[in-house]
């Protein structure tokens, strides 16, 4: 199974400061192996991020995003004590969603 | 959404940056308001002002964490043949107390009668406590595409806990003592087909190994870029690497022979460095190029 995410969310003038790190190969596809055999691309496709299960952001993803992402985002709207959600799914179908607090 | 471009702007400039970071000692996390201050003959090139205003991005987010997390439960969970947790684990200031460890390592630890650095001591502590064997602990003890070693992820960890503390490595016995004498003398010591030693990349200010600027370890400015920043992320690869890591591949540009993993020569390195250091404040485990 994939590795946490490390997820921070901070309330401030009204809106909600998110911070993500996820724990992702983001394999492109286009490298070798020592063997010369390629490596299988292994991305991150789609990431979406919840409040309230209401929907704040919903991102598609490709090759371009580096090895172990970070993401940073602000939505409107939000308390402290509040949880905010995340999920993120690779083109493998593997699927991750981790969950914290507002602070 | 700024972050999802600079990460990719990152991979991109990643792969320009593959060819010319064969293991060098990436500089220190600096913020702006205090830029690296160099010898006016060794001007920042555009390519390290760069990085370091990504870095200054990245600080509060580092890819470091994820390691510290998998540290945090590696270091609470049963494991080994002796089925225990490095929770008794004592890094100098007492069983389980991880605050303010880091930063006061090397030093001298009596149950083991020598000096250790972070990572000796955590491969002593796996030994002794988990049943581990450091023969096996040895074979493989840095991080690469496919794993990342768990003392790797342990010492991250444990660095992570003296985020923002003050260097204080403790030169009061007198093995600590002698640990700095020889460390200096094998900082010295000139040797290997190059008839390199450690002071002719780090003895002066200006140096550099192709686009990366060197610290002068010698210097009181420069010393904490030797604590600094490590055990750091590396952005090439993605791979988290110790100060093991970094004593082992500067031996091995130097064609000095292969150190032995958490042997008492790094301990002695690490505390001649780590000592110059002192009274400097550690930013916990880093990121680097």
């Amino acid at each position: 199974m994939a590795d946490p995410m490390r997820i921070r969310a901070v309330a401030k003038d009204g809106g909600v400061n998110v911070k993500i790190l996820m724990a992702h190969e983001m394999e492109t596809g286009q490298r070798k192996d020592g063997a010369g055999k390629p490596i299988p691309a292994h991305f991150i496709q789609h990431v979406s991020a919840s409040w309230q299960g209401k929907v704040v952001l919903s991102a598609n993803w490709g090759t371009a995003i580096a090895k172990n992402p970070f993401l940073e985002f602000n939505f409107k709207g939000g308390q402290k004590g509040e949880k905010i959600q995340v999920t993120w799914t690779d083109n493998k179908g593997d699927k991750r969603t981790d969950e914290a607090t507002i602070n | 959404m700024s972050s999802i471009k600079l990460r990719a702007v990152l991979a991109l400039s990643g792969l320009v940056l593959a060819c010319a970071t064969q293991a060098q000692q990436a500089a220190a996390p600096k913020k702006a308001a205090a830029p690296a201050k160099k010898a006016a003959s060794a001007p920042k090139d555009a390519v390290t002002a760069e990085f370091e205003k990504f870095r200054e991005v990245m600080e509060d987010a580092s890819p470091a964490e994820l390691f510290e997390a998998k540290g945090e439960e590696l270091w609470k969970t049963r494991r080994g043949p002796k089925n225990a947790s490095l929770e008794q684990c004592d890094l100098g200031l007492g069983p389980g107390v991880l605050k303010g460890a880091y930063v006061r390592m090397p030093r001298y630890f009596a149950d083991a009668d020598q000096v250790m650095d972070a990572e000796r001591r955590i491969v002593y502590c796996m030994v002794t406590l988990q049943g581990f064997k450091a023969e096996d602990l040895a074979k493989r003890p840095f991080s690469s595409e496919s794993r990342t070693p768990d003392p790797v992820s342990l010492v991250t960890y444990v660095a992570g806990q003296s985020r923002g503390m003050k260097i204080a490595i403790p030169q009061r016995h007198a093995k600590e003592r002698e640990a700095y004498k020889v460390g200096r003398e094998i900082f010295d010591f000139r040797a290997g087909a190059w008839d390199f030693s450690c002071a002719s990349c780090h003895g002066e200010d200006g140096k550099r190994i192709r686009t990366q600027e060197l610290p002068n370890l010698t210097s009181k400015k420069d010393a904490i870029r030797a604590f600094q920043g490590w055990p750091g992320y590396r952005m090439t690869g993605g791979l988290m690497h110790t100060l093991q890591w970094r004593m082992n591949d500067c031996f091995r540009q130097q064609r000095f022979p292969e150190p032995g993993y958490a042997s008492e020569t790094i301990a002695d390195l690490l505390t001649y460095m780590g000592v110059n250091a002192n009274g400097q404040v550690y930013k916990g485990p880093g990121i680097k190029r």
